[in-house]
Formats: C-alpha cells, sequence, structure tokens
C-alpha cells in the first residue's frame, strides 16, 4: 500500500552547463538559463510503500513523515537561491530531474530500517511539469 | 528509475456517433455526446518520458525539443480542431477519447525514432483528461535500456 505526502517549497534556480556559452545554454534550457535566475513554487509528493501496522493501523506516522519532509527538504530548501545556497547544487545543475534526485537521496536515507520505504519523489516544478524518481535508483 | 510528465493543453470538438449503429441506439449509448452538431472540451494531454538523464545537463531531454515535437506532430492535428472532420486518422474512427489516446500513440510511435533516437528516452505514459471528471491513461512498454553506463556518472539514471 502506498501512502503520499505532499510538501511545498519556493526557490529560485537556474541552470546552465558552466562550459557552454549563452546560446548553447538557452538551446538546453530555454528561460531556466537566466543567469540571474528566477523562482518556482515546487509541490514535492513523497510515497511511502508497507502494510499497515496490525495495532496502530497505520503504514507511518504522518507526523512522522512529515517532519521529515520539513527537516530534510523544505528547511533547508524554501526560500533559497538552489545554486548558491543548497548544496550540492554548486556543481549539481539544479534541473528539475536533479532536485528530485538528491531529494530522493537525502529522503531515502530516513528510511533504511523501518517497516515502510520509499517508493516515490514527485516533484511539481510547474502544474505543467513534474518529474519521478522511483527505484531503482542508482544514486 | 526516472520519469519526466510534461501537460499540454488543447481545445477541440468531436462527435460520438457509430456508423455501425443505429441513430436509436447511437443516442442511447453515447447520450449527450451524440449532439448531431458535435461539443467540445478543453483536453489536457500528458506525456511521460522515461530514460537515462543526461549527465552533462542532467536533463532527459530539453524541454523545447520536446514542446516543438508535441506541438508538431500532435497538437497542430487536434488544437481548435474538429476531430470527426479535422483530423484524418477519424474518418472511420469514433472519436472518443480511447481512441484519441490511441492515435496520439501511434503518432507518436511512428516519429519518436526520427526526432529522438539518439537519446536513449522513450514515452512511457499517455494521459488526457477528457473533462476534470474523465481521465484516460495508456501504459507503453519500456526498452530496456543498455546498463553499461551506471557506472559512468554518478547522476546517471537507468531504468528496470
Amino acid at each position: 500500500m502506498l501512502i503520499t505526502r505532499r510538501a511545498e517549497f519556493s526557490a529560485s534556480h537556474f541552470c546552465r552547463v558552466a562550459s557552454l556559452n549563452d546560446q548553447q545554454n538557452w538551446q538546453l534550457f530555454g528561460e531556466e538559463s537566466h543567469s540571474a535566475g528566477h523562482g518556482h513554487n515546487f509541490v514535492l509528493e513523497v510515497s511511502v510503500e508497507g502494510e499497515p501496522d496490525p495495532i496502530t493501523g497505520m503504514i507511518v506516522d504522518l507526523k512522522e513523515l512529515r517532519d521529515i519532509l520539513e527537516r530534510e527538504i523544505v528547511a533547508p530548501m524554501d526560500h533559497r537561491f538552489l545554486n548558491y545556497e543548497v548544496e550540492p547544487f554548486g556543481q549539481v545543475i539544479p534541473t528539475t530531474a536533479n532536485i528530485a534526485l538528491e531529494i530522493w537521496r537525502r529522503l531515502e536515507k530516513q528510511f533504511g530500517v523501518a517497516r515502510y520505504r520509499l517508493s516515490r519523489v514527485r516533484l511539481f516544478e510547474t502544474a505543467d511539469l513534474y518529474v519521478d524518481v522511483a527505484p531503482p535508483v542508482h544514486a | 528509475m526516472i520519469s519526466l510528465t510534461r501537460r499540454y493543453h488543447f481545445p477541440a470538438s468531436h462527435r460520438l456517433h457509430s456508423p455501425r449503429l443505429s441513430e436509436v441506439e447511437n443516442a442511447r449509448l453515447y447520450g449527450k455526446c451524440n449532439n448531431p452538431f458535435g461539443h467540445g472540451h478543453d483536453y489536457t494531454l500528458e506525456l511521460t518520458i522515461t530514460g537515462e538523464l543526461d549527465p552533462n545537463s542532467g536533463l532527459l531531454l530539453p524541454l523545447a525539443r520536446l514542446d516543438g515535437f508535441v506541438q508538431e506532430k500532435i497538437l497542430r492535428l487536434f488544437a481548435y480542431r474538429n476531430i470527426n472532420v479535422d483530423v484524418p486518422q477519424f474518418a472511420n474512427v469514433v472519436p472518443t477519447t480511447e481512441n484519441v489516446i490511441r492515435v496520439i500513440a501511434e503518432l507518436v510511435h511512428r516519429h519518436w525514432a526520427g526526432s529522438f533516437g539518439d537519446l536513449p528516452i522513450h514515452v512511457s505514459r499517455i494521459q488526457i483528461q477528457e473533462t476534470e471528471r474523465n481521465g484516460f491513461e495508456l501504459l507503453l512498454p519500456v526498452p530496456e535500456i543498455e546498463n553499461s553506463s551506471a557506472e559512468r556518472n554518478e547522476s546517471v539514471m537507468v531504468h528496470a
């Protein structure tokens, strides 16, 4: 069974390959390539897979999941400029896919030994664009 | 496994009417959708792309390329059109949203390699929302991608 919790964070970013010129970056990233940056209201959906506990009837304590998302993702990323303030985006280009992968890596560490496991990270950059990360993840 | 979903919008009209059924049967089966003059919807189309991330750009593909492909191969045929009258594939096919998805899948299948054959990515899902209440989804088999690049770069994704 899957349970999904949603969280939001607002952050700025830009996407550029340092070794490419403006025109080449435009071809890859379009408007995302402006080096002064721009922002999105990112919407994160985290799905956890497991069986309901026979006593509590819960797969995971949603308060605990909420606190993990707040501590690991929202607090460090909300109202930040990802390229300058959030690792590893000083080196790794903060495309939607790379942000979703980083979120997967941060969350996966939190679910190592529990009855439940991380099943999917879905990150909406806009209402019309989202990226899913699901196993197998080679990180 | 990593996938990207992009949503597009197109308004179009259609009429559901099967020449193999009588007028009475059509009216009973399709109800309001059988109105002889047709009617329209603001459809939303979602394409899900699955594959390997380019290790240099962190992209499955440049979005402008996907947008251009969808505009040229799909939206150009459907947006602001009467599907029964203007889209040749529906000359003898009832334009239910099921059939619209099937035609779009065929268009993707026919043109994908010509546009994206250089990239290790595939369309894994097509979803159309006809109205907020009616959604249709087609999952497509994704070919096995070479596993050899898994060691090449830590940000490379390989799907099952």
